[in-house]
């Protein structure tokens, strides 16, 4: 006997999320899903934010496999950081995020990032309760990558490319890119910036500013 | 690697189904995944078989069907299925395009007796 069914299976993680976003939006709390390959600058970009974000009051979840690293890392700039080790796990889940919530004084930040596991694939799939998601791509990863992994450049609100100070040694055709990109993603928003020179960054964290205001 | 939280996401709504209509076996599970998921077919049927072990639903099969990324021409409104490196409109040769296809992920019907 055939039932029907017809359910999305991220429907629970879905509703968590949801639960999160309403918990996130109570508090005034601003916060970004960052999402990235590993290596390509999440860490360094969060650091470069949180500078260029002065003024307004941040908070940080880390999310790696294993190690505190990129947590400890963080902590040293004065804010609250809550480190989540998946042990395995691929992405951050709407659960694991509810869990760190518990540990993050909401009350006394306006925005948090959470830096995801660093793989181009899974994390696009859960829904964290995030206002706002971002992909962190780097020059020496190659101009193809959009191709390659069109779930997650179709996911995102924003586009991060970082470590432009290599283009000129890496073959990376921006224009390429960025037809890629634009083309499967209208709605996408660019920004071009290198951690190492801090180069695009004022206007990444400019451009933040105005969507963290309008909330 | 994200297959066991997907796997163990619907292998919930499998059970729970297969309980409410009282079945007393589960012989398989019909899911639609779309391309751009990145979900691997025997990744979630290894899975399966781990979860299921000793359930109602022990040894049961999961029939997957593969959705194709799919895209609809924001300039002359065609439709088709992408190929790979090659994001253009086959009527047109229009870039900028809506994805309308290749992100399903979700149970269709179990089979159980």
């Amino acid at each position: 006997m055939e039932i029907k069914v017809l359910k999305n299976i991220m429907g629970v993680n879905d509703q968590v999320a949801a639960k999160n976003r309403e918990m996130l939006l109570w508090s005034k709390v601003f916060t970004i899903n960052i999402m990235a390959s590993p290596g390509a600058g999440k860490t360094s970009t969060v650091l470069k934010t949180i500078k260029a974000l002065k003024g307004i009051k941040v908070g940080v979840i880390e999310g790696d496999i294993s190690s505190t690293i990129d947590a400890e890392t963080v902590a040293k700039t004065g804010v609250p950081v809550v480190q989540i080790n998946t042990g395995g796990e691929c992405h951050l889940d709407a659960n694991m995020i509810q869990n760190a919530l518990n540990n993050m004084p909401l009350d006394e930040i306006n925005v948090l990032m959470i830096e995801n596991v660093g793989n181009l694939v899974c994390p696009a799939d859960f829904k964290l309760g995030e206002s706002l998601k971002v992909l962190i791509a780097s020059v020496p990863e190659g101009d193809d990558k959009p191709y390659k992994y069109p779930g997650m450049f179709t996911a995102v609100d924003v586009i991060i490319l970082n470590k432009i100070d290599l283009l000129p040694y890496v073959k990376f055709n921006m224009a390429a890119f960025t037809r890629a990109v634009k083309g499967i993603n209208g709605k996408a928003v660019i920004f071009c910036i290198s951690c190492t020179t801090g180069e695009g960054v004022n206007a990444w964290a400019r451009w933040l500013k105005k969507q963290i205001k309008g909330t | 690697m994200h297959e066991l939280a997907i796997t163990q996401s619907l292998f919930d709504i499998v059970l729970q189904h297969a309980v409410q209509a009282k079945a007393k076996k589960v012989k398989s599970v019909n899911l639609v995944v779309g391309e751009m998921t990145g979900v691997v077919a025997d990744s979630v049927q290894f899975y399966l078989e781990l979860l299921s072990k000793d359930t109602i639903a022990s040894g049961m099969k999961a029939n997957i069907k593969m959705s194709p990324m799919q895209a609809k021409c924001k300039a002359c409104g065609q439709g088709f299925i992408t190929k790979e490196m090659q994001w253009e409109c086959p009527a047109c040769g229009g870039v900028n395009l809506e994805i309308t296809g290749g992100k399903e992920l979700f149970v269709e019907s179990i089979e159980v007796e």
